[in-house]
């Protein structure tokens, strides 16, 4: 079923966690995004798919605040974030992962994953400093979090490991994981799935269809990878040359004839 | 990456009791001198070592509230007759206020930039100390600044300023590790690997960047204080772009991210010119060799080429299994239960 | 204020703004094909006009031939310092190539100190010293010379990058060195070559200037200090915008010293230099944004 780009509602029965309205994003004289709108459910994973350039990873920097989007608004839950810095966003619970891995490479595993906790679990600075018994409290709350939130995605056995002594694929997924700690309402994933071999991936659709149930998060999934993207995402939205060319079901975006030409006919199936 | 705390506490109280027990052993008064200089140096070296190697900003300026603070508490003491221990907690208050100021628009630059953002600061503090001759007495110095004295109590003896030296460098360190063991110190770390993961993580990189440029200027500045009313004379000569970059060095040499490096740093360097005096122009050509040839062949310094060493050797020895990852956090004893799986 | 004193303090800021301007060139040139800012840069000025005056004292060479030497010797020691110092380490963080560059100024500072010793020279001017009267103020011959030789030199630096194969491929180097290195450009050699010229001309700014404002072991450092600042007042990797902002750095510094106090000249360059990383990063004529590197 294609849908003209504006003005349509997903049928859905939650209530959009995040809403992007007329987002235009422009590199100097490049449009990278026009007129988008995008809305994402709790409890739902919603993909973001498209050819190359179509403006998938702009459209997750404008929502996280990395790339200051020239027009549109942005609104999470009650609060409306379009003016507010990518660490105020990342507070409020949008918590996003990157393509190119980020990882804190001079930490541990389990300091990668507390540091995740950083704005969520806080004492002030001061107590830091004087290491007050409040400030060493919360120190242990932090490391159990994140053991618990390693523990989640199965990196527990590596916890005291040098975070950049682990091959690619566990990195992937400690990023996961201190997004998790971060406390999301609103995950958002870019292209978790590169550069990760088939069984790797299956791992990770599982892990993120769990991550989805067990803490019931809104999941914005920006991917290369159709199969991945087909078997786990409630709602599927095809961005191409910046604008939004349909929307829908996994299976209604298949058969959309435009998506097919502009997308699926040069790609595989 | 960071020891545990327990053995970075182990560390300090063993650097405490010989820096104690060291006067004594070393009998003559010029080295004590010598060895308060250490100290100084060693406190200016450590706030330095958690900006540039934990938070990885860089300053080319911290010379300059290091005088700054000086020239401020001399200016207090002798000239306005404001008690010593106020006019000192005004001198570290103006230089932590100072980096405040400067550091706001100045920490928004990286790298190269922020490196010359901080050396002009540098520079124009120092043109400044030399040409408020009414203020600072200009380049030939400051002369009659008050001994130390705090409540009442003065230090007549160079030997009771050293010890109160040693005390205020303690309470730096401590600081130093508490900061590097905690939520504060993992953010640093954070910003300085990756700043847009930190934001991600919701981590106002900016409001701890100021944090620990202002942190770092405000133990130099203590280092500053307590250097002016230990010499009773200060000079513009001491706190120019020279000694910024000699700073620098101090704890490039000791391993950029260890607090300990930092300190042997300080010390190897403030000891080193003593021993070349009869040699004392070719001081220059080691510091610029041993900056050099540091980053080049030890860019984590003397700490981590050891460190390096030690794993290379047991690597050698145990290829299979790395056990010597020892990086458990402060509670290390407790975290056994993350220990052992398969790895790589 | 008159006239011919306001010609004079032009006149004596455009000659200094020369040199500070080639020294600018020096940094740019490097920065574009590396990204590395070279704190040693001011040495490089420093040695033009100290070898200088050792080739015409110890060896006896008449001026010219001296200036020449002077000028290969220092681009060979920029090659020697690109090729032991920076290649091994040219890909590592800013923080470690910035201490790298300051130790090489050290290293070479010292060299300098040890071999000439701490006192001032100078070298006799080009051609006489007897001032021109140029509408009441007075023009010496050398100021003619430091202008046309920078001029001549920048005039050489655009028809290299815009016209000869190897000024275009450092450009390229610039933009993207993978790619450049994937059309079979040497980046290794580009580099080289870009420590050499920026050697070259700084160092035929240390010697044009020398007759003019004396010279010594320790000048480097505020040269290059300025020269830098006049870096950021043109926009970083912008050649043109260096060379003019090393004129109005120099013409802003010669009118505060006459205007306010010659105390704080040095001062001026920078606060100008902090305002702009402040304010304007991006410089007077740059548009690359202070976050680059």
């Amino acid at each position: 079923m294609a849908e003209p780009t504006t003005g349509m509602k997903i049928e859905t029965t939650a209530k959009p966690l995040l809403v992007c309205r007329d987002v235009g994003v422009r590199f100097g004289g490049l449009q990278a995004l026009s007129g988008v709108n995008f809305e994402a459910c709790q409890g739902e994973i919603t993909a973001v798919i498209g050819p190359n350039g179509a403006g998938k990873t702009t459209l997750i920097n404008a929502i996280s605040g990395m790339v200051q989007a020239q027009q549109g608004a942005f609104r999470l839950g009650a609060d409306d974030i379009t003016r507010a810095q990518p660490h105020e966003r990342s507070r409020l619970g949008l918590v996003r992962t990157f393509q190119n891995l980020e990882i804190f490479s001079n930490m541990t595993v389990l300091e990668n994953v507390m540091a995740g906790c950083h704005a969520r679990l806080r004492v002030p600075a001061w107590a830091s400093l004087l290491r007050t018994r409040k400030s060493l409290a919360m120190e242990k709350t932090i490391r159990n979090e994140a053991l618990e939130v390693l523990d989640f995605v199965g990196l527990f056995e590596l916890a005291k490991y040098q975070a950049r002594d682990l091959p690619f694929g566990k990195q992937r997924l400690l990023e996961l994981a201190r997004a998790l700690a971060a406390g999301p309402r609103v995950l958002l994933l870019d292209e978790p799935a590169a550069g990760l071999n088939m069984s790797e991936t299956q791992v990770l659709a599982d892990l993120i269809l769990s991550v989805r149930d067990h803490y019931r998060l809104s999941i914005v999934l920006v991917e290369h990878d159709m199969d991945l993207v087909m078997r786990i995402s409630d709602q599927v939205m095809v961005l191409c040359f910046g604008q939004v060319i349909s929307r829908g079901t996994p299976a209604q975006v298949q058969c959309d004839p435009g998506v097919i030409s502009a997308y699926l006919g040069d790609d595989e199936d | 990456m960071s020891m545990g705390y327990g053995k970075d506490m182990r560390w300090l109280c063993g650097l405490l009791v010989l820096l104690v027990i060291a006067p004594p052993l070393l009998g003559n008064n010029y080295y004590l001198t010598v060895l308060t200089m250490c100290c100084l140096n060693a406190m200016i070296a450590v706030g330095l070592s958690l900006l540039v190697g934990h938070a990885g900003q860089i300053s080319l300026g911290h010379a300059g509230f290091y005088g700054l603070a000086a020239y401020t508490t001399a200016v207090l003491s002798a000239t306005l007759g404001v008690p010593v221990g106020l006019s000192m907690l005004a001198g570290v208050g103006v230089s932590a206020g100072v980096a405040a100021l400067v550091g706001l628009p100045a920490l928004k630059l990286k790298g190269h930039y922020l490196a010359m953002a901080t050396l002009g600061f540098g520079v124009i503090l120092s043109i400044l100390f030399n040409e408020t001759v009414e203020l600072t007495g200009g380049p030939s110095g400051f002369t009659d600044i008050p001994r130390l004295a705090l409540f009442g109590f003065e230090f007549t003896s160079d030997l009771a300023v050293y010890y109160f030296i040693i005390l205020i460098l303690g309470l730096v360190i401590w600081l130093s590790f508490n900061i590097l063991h905690s939520r504060v110190g993992r953010a640093l770390r954070a910003l300085h690997t990756s700043e847009k993961a930190a934001q991600a993580m919701g981590i106002d990189i900016a409001r701890y960047k100021l944090f620990i440029f202002v942190i770092s200027a405000a133990f130099a500045g203590l280092a500053g204080v307590l250097y002016a009313h230990y010499l009773t004379f200060i000079a513009p000569a001491s706190f120019g772009f020279l000694f910024s970059v000699q700073l620098i060095v101090m704890v490039v040499l000791g391993g950029m991210t260890s607090i300990p490096g930092s300190i042997v740093g300080a010390f190897f360097l403030t000891v080193l010119p003593e021993f070349l005096r009869a040699f004392e122009s070719i001081e220059i050509l080691l510091f610029g060799g041993i900056l050099v040839l540091c980053m080049m062949f030890l860019p984590d310094g003397l700490a981590g080429g050891f460190d390096r060493l030690w794993r290379w050797v047991w690597r050698m020895l145990y290829v299979r299994r790395d056990k010597d990852q020892d990086t458990g956090e402060d509670t290390g004893e407790k975290t056994d239960q993350a220990g052992g799986g398969d790895h790589g | 204020m008159d006239l011919p004193s306001l010609l004079q303090y032009l006149i004596t800021g455009l000659t200094v703004g020369a040199t500070y301007g080639l020294t600018a060139l020096g940094f740019t040139i490097i920065f574009n094909t590396t990204g590395i800012i070279n704190f040693a840069q001011g040495e490089f000025v420093m040695l033009g006009g100290m070898m200088s005056v050792f080739f015409m004292r110890a060896l006896g060479l008449p001026e010219p031939l001296a200036i020449v030497l002077a000028v290969v010797c220092a681009t060979l020691l920029g090659a020697v310092v690109e090729r032991l110092a920076i290649r091994p380490v040219r890909d590592g963080s800013p923080i470690n190539l910035i201490i790298i560059t300051i130790g090489i100024s050290i290293l070479i500072r010292g060299a300098a100190m040890l071999l000439w010793g701490k006192d001032t020279f100078a070298l006799p001017a080009f051609s006489g010293s007897e001032p021109l009267s140029f509408f009441g103020a007075a023009l010496m011959p050398q100021t003619l010379w430091v202008l046309a030789i920078s001029l001549l030199i920048l005039a050489g630096l655009k028809t290299f990058f815009s016209r000869s194969i190897h000024g275009k491929a450092m450009l390229a180097c610039s933009y993207d060195p993978k790619a450049a290195a994937l059309v079979g450009i040497g980046v290794d050699r580009m580099v080289l070559l870009s420590f050499m010229i920026s050697a070259l001309v700084g160092a035929v700014g240390g010697a044009i200037l020398a007759p003019i404002t004396l010279t010594s072991f320790d000048v480097g450092v505020m040269l290059g200090l300025k020269g830098f600042a006049a870096c950021i007042l043109g926009g970083l990797g912008n050649p043109f915008g260096a060379a003019a902002g090393g004129l109005i750095l120099g013409v802003l510094e010669s009118l505060g010293a006459g205007l306010i106090s010659s105390a704080y000249k040095d001062a001026l360059a920078f606060v100008i230099l902090l305002v702009l990383l402040f304010v304007r990063p991006s410089g007077l004529f740059g548009q690359k944004d202070g976050k680059r590197v």
